[in-house]
């Protein structure tokens, strides 16, 4: 039984209709990219798992239907970092941390993730006490990941992570990410404008185009793929 | 010069009060955006719930807790029953029916305790002692102290409880606060019935100094506490505070040495919510507002 599974989910905004049926999968311990054009839907889609738009269609986590509050989506274990990062930007950086445990069950946990934290992000320990908003677009991004992860969760959705940062930046996120998620058995899904970058962390990917899946599976049929090479790969 | 002292002290002294209610007013504006303008009202009923318990042979502490806890649930029923009814709606909206509140509140306490004037009992004694020649009423020492103590558990509470950061997390930025499983619209609640609480210690400390209170006790209070929200920006925590026993200190001392300024404190108060407005909208300690795109 795969962890997350969409069926011909469908969503919208007002009368604009931004997914016309998505089905898609993402199982334990894999990470899984969704590409796409701007406007896809990809955003949508996420936002659809986490209860932050209003969809339709079967979405089961763990076999189970997905509640509509992301209060409650949530606290089931699926963390998602937004677009725009959702930097609790008046708080300090060990706020925004705290806050990303809310959730979490084992509030016990909290302190040895810190320290696991500290070994992919080791500036945070002097940051602590700074406010989250004087962060850079690099770092901040690192904290929207850093907060995801103390919560503990199964599953990350990730939000066009390299948004406005260089590239150096955005390959240390995905081996963060990768390696976070190896190490503590969880899953995410990917959103991601750099199609590269994401296929090489990832097992498996989805390109969605005008709301729909067009083209599905493993990093490596994708890549061989040659019209998504051609549109996304840029070879 | 002690005598500016002694005026100093009794103005701290009506300036916790004043701090107290516009703190109450920034907790709610800083998570809805609204300036509650049935505050006092709220603050007003408490009081003479408290009346009532204390009529009914209600030791002075018991029945001042109980009116806290009263508070504290009267707030969070009015915020689940009125305000997130209309929470949807553009603040006007909002305002509008604070204001609704307000009108029923007043009308409700000049029903059921028939408009008569009332009298609060003094848990302070009437007293007065010397500090270096200040002559400082105990009860001026007693409204401090319990004002100070207010603001000091209120702080702990936000700055080092769970729940008290998630309340900060839902005002700042609820969005993002629901994607890690803060139930905002609890919290909104839970604000409401914190600032019910901060305004029945504001009514219960001002009602004793005015010798007796009747359902428009804290109407002008409100506008005090409303001027020093203002100066000291209507988002800011210990803005509220400061503005508070400034405007207390600073009234007090312009009504001792100007005979008739004592008739214009109200009209003062307006004047200066007008100039802070016009001149520094954010006050002396609120952040403007810039959005990076």
């Amino acid at each position: 039984m795969p962890l997350l599974e969409l069926k011909e989910v469908e969503a919208r905004y007002g009368s604009v209709q931004a997914l016309h049926g998505i089905t898609l999968e993402v199982a334990e311990r894999q990470v899984v990219a969704v590409l796409g054009a701007n406007g896809a839907g990809k955003t949508t889609t996420l936002r659809a798992i986490s209860g932050t738009v209003r969809r339709s269609g079967g979405l089961l986590f763990d076999g189970k239907r997905l509640p509509r509050s992301p209060e409650a989506v949530a606290r089931l274990g699926i963390a998602h970092v937004p677009e725009g990062r959702g930097t609790f930007a008046e708080l300090s950086v060990d706020e925004n941390l705290k806050l990303g445990a809310y959730a979490r069950r084992d509030r016990s946990g909290y302190a040895g993730d810190y320290e696991g934290l500290l070994e992919h992000f080791p500036w945070l320990a002097e940051r602590r006490d700074q406010q989250a908003g004087t962060l850079s677009g690099g770092e901040q991004q690192m904290l929207a990941l850093a907060r995801a992860f103390m919560a503990r969760p199964r599953l990350i959705l990730v939000d066009e992570p390299s948004l406005g940062l260089a590239p150096l930046i955005v390959k240390q996120l995905f081996d963060v990410l990768r390696a976070w998620i190896d190490e503590h058995g969880m899953s995410a899904l990917v959103v991601e404008q750099n199609a590269n970058v994401a296929l090489e962390h990832s097992e498996r990917g989805y390109v969605l185009e005008v709301g729909r899946v067009a083209v599905e599976g493993t990093a490596a049929e994708l890549r061989g793929n040659e019209s998504v090479r051609k549109s996304y790969l840029g070879y | 010069m002690a005598d500016v002292l002694q005026q100093v002290v009794s103005g701290i002294a009506s300036g916790g009060v004043y701090a107290l209610l516009a703190l109450a007013l920034v907790l709610i504006y800083r998570s809805t955006g609204v300036l509650n303008f049935a505050q006092g009202e709220m603050a007003m009923f408490s009081t003479f719930i408290c009346w009532e318990l204390l009529d009914r042979g209600v030791p002075y502490w018991g029945a001042f807790f109980l009116t806290l806890a009263i508070s504290f649930v009267g707030g969070v029923l009015i915020e689940r029953l009125v305000i997130h009814s209309v929470s949807r709606s553009q603040a006007l909206t909002v305002v509008t029916v604070t204001i609704g509140l307000l009108i029923l509140l007043n009308g409700a306490a000049a029903w059921i305790w028939k408009g008569e004037q009332r009298t609060l009992e003094n848990p302070f004694p009437s007293d007065t002692f010397e500090v270096g020649g200040v002559v400082i009423a105990a009860q001026d020492l007693g409204i401090i102290g319990v004002s100070l103590a207010i603001v000091l558990v209120l702080w702990a509470f936000f700055q080092r409880t769970r729940v008290g950061l998630a309340l900060r997390a839902a005002a700042l930025n609820p969005e993002s606060s629901r994607l890690h499983g803060v139930r905002v619209s609890r919290m909104l609640a839970l604000g409401w019935g914190l600032a019910a609480v901060l305004g029945a210690v504001a009514g219960i400390l001002v009602a004793p100094t005015q010798g007796s209170f009747d359902q428009n006790l804290m109407l002008p209070v409100l506008i005090f506490a409303f001027a020093a929200a203002v100066l000291g920006g209507l988002d800011s925590p210990i803005g509220a505070v400061v503005g508070g026993v400034v405007l207390g200190v600073v009234l007090n001392l312009v009504g001792a040495y100007i005979d008739f300024f004592a008739d214009l404190r109200l009209p003062a108060a307006l004047l200066l919510i007008l100039g802070i407005l016009l001149l520094r909208p954010n006050g002396l300690f609120g952040r403007s507002v810039v959005r990076r795109v």
